[in-house]
């Protein structure tokens, strides 16, 4: 019915059309298995990403430009502002610095005193996300460096309050990279406080953490900074994740239900750092 | 028509890039789910109007490029917009000739079976199931598609009336 209409020069079968379909179906198949199943395709992958990453350039080119002119025509007198509150705050720190560095000293002859293996200093490079968006439906983000600077899969990602995440896709110029919100991430903490070791499991909600895994009689309380324990050989150990937000225990259930909010901004961070921790002692990676 | 094929590829070009522009484009946390497919809305578009052309295998492709930029597995997208492609080609003498009601209610059709083919190979590679809002694209993207139309018309016919 359709086709003996036929449009003045368009007639209305597609010589193999339902061939073509047929194939290119059988090839999205087989191209879904062996990525789900092997990562042989890690390769296209690659390729095809460094094609796009003009494209991820241009769309990010906008937020940069506009970034770009409002501190380029910032007042003078907002400069001086920022520039006092800066001093300060570089004074403020640099006066804890010296007393971490004494404390990192002590640290390392305590341990040494104990023949531990002394922490080595992690070594941290910073990168800036890009403004463009991975996968709707998953927490991710794009960063600006890739293999080529040596960054890996599974790489911690911190910014300046706490863990953001990890990276899970590793292009040459760029790096996929899942936030700790994300539903399907999970990793080890402790409590600050006691040392009291569980899982913060992502929700899916950007500024919220579930600890599902503590017993109605276990130490927490709202307010308890929750670090990584370093644990699961992804993330080195001593970075703030969360604070813990409210710890509700119901008698009958067998875990009390504890959320967290994230230290990291998660949503607002436009600067991370990627950690290349010591390689920890041979610990086998469980699987998440 | 000869005429047309050559000289027109690099606008249609040009609206996919764009498309896939918009696709990757960071919005605020509460806008985001809402985003429409505007890939899936601009392979629908050039499919019906120029099917001889643009049809199930630059649908493939452009699939591939999005699984690529999104890290999703290589050809989930590619498979879909190739299906919808398919589709498109199938009935776009019906489609052209449809009030804007029903081609409204055949948009929406097609953006659902998208999403649907999309939550389908999620579900079997055990990804975890999303919530309601992954539907609104559906809506959001039939609500939109009237002045996608419009505009991707004006660049098709643009130059033809020396515009």
């Amino acid at each position: 019915m359709v086709a003996s209409r036929g449009n003045n020069s368009n007639p209305a079968r597609i010589p193999a059309l339902g061939l073509r379909v047929l194939a290119l179906i059988i090839i999205s198949i087989v191209l879904m298995y062996l990525d789900h199943r092997e990562n042989h395709l890690d390769g296209i992958r690659q390729g095809i990403g460094a094609a796009v990453y003009p494209i991820q350039l241009v769309v990010d080119a906008p937020v940069r430009l506009w970034n770009w002119l409002g501190e380029s025509t910032t007042s003078r007198n907002q400069l001086e502002l920022d520039l006092g509150r800066l001093r300060a705050e570089r004074l403020l720190t640099n006066a804890r610095l010296q007393r971490l560095s004494a404390l990192e000293a002590e640290n390392a002859r305590l341990r040494a005193l104990l023949e531990a293996r002394s922490t080595v200093r992690d070594e941290v490079r910073v990168a800036e996300i890009m403004a463009v968006d991975a996968n709707p439906y998953e927490h991710n983000l794009i960063i600006d460096i890739g293999s080529r600077d040596g960054v890996y899969d599974g790489q911690a990602i911190v910014d300046v309050n706490g863990v953001v995440g990890q990276v899970i896709r590793t292009g040459v110029m760029t790096a996929q990279a899942v936030l700790i919100s994300d539903a399907d991430h999970a990793l080890p903490v402790e409590v600050n406080r006691n040392g009291l070791r569980t899982i913060a499991v992502g929700t899916g909600e950007i500024d919220r953490l579930d600890l599902p895994f503590l017993p109605n009689n276990a130490d927490v309380r709202a307010g308890d900074l929750l670090v990584t324990s370093g644990l699961g050989g992804a993330f080195p150990s001593g970075y703030p994740v969360a604070v813990v937000n409210s710890v509700t225990r119901i008698p009958q259930e067998p875990f009390a239900d504890v959320t967290a909010t994230p230290a990291a901004a998660l949503d607002q961070v436009r600067e991370v750092m990627l950690i290349w921790s010591a390689p920890p002692p041979v610990v086998e990676e469980p699987d998440e | 028509m000869n005429r047309d094929h050559g000289s027109r590829r690099l606008p249609v070009i040009i609206t996919f890039i764009v498309g896939l522009m918009l696709t990757v484009m960071p919005l605020t946390e509460s806008v985001e789910p809402f985003r429409p497919d505007w890939l899936a809305l601009v392979v629908i578009f050039w499919a019906m109007q120029l099917p001889r052309t643009w049809s199930v295998g630059s649908a493939w492709f452009i699939g591939i490029v999005l699984d690529a930029s999104y890290g999703t597995l290589l050809g989930q997208h590619a498979l879909a917009l190739c299906v919808i492609a398919f589709a498109t080609v199938r009935f776009h003498l019906l489609m052209r000739v449809f009030p804007l009601s029903q081609l409204s209610a055949t948009i929406f059709a097609l953006l659902a079976l998208y999403q649907f083919i999309l939550f389908w190979i999620n579900g079997v590679a055990g990804v975890s199931a999303p919530t309601m809002t992954y539907w609104a694209p559906v809506i959001t993207g039939t609500l939109i598609w009237p002045f996608l139309f419009l505009f991707l018309s004006g660049v098709r016919y643009g130059s033809r009336s020396g515009g």
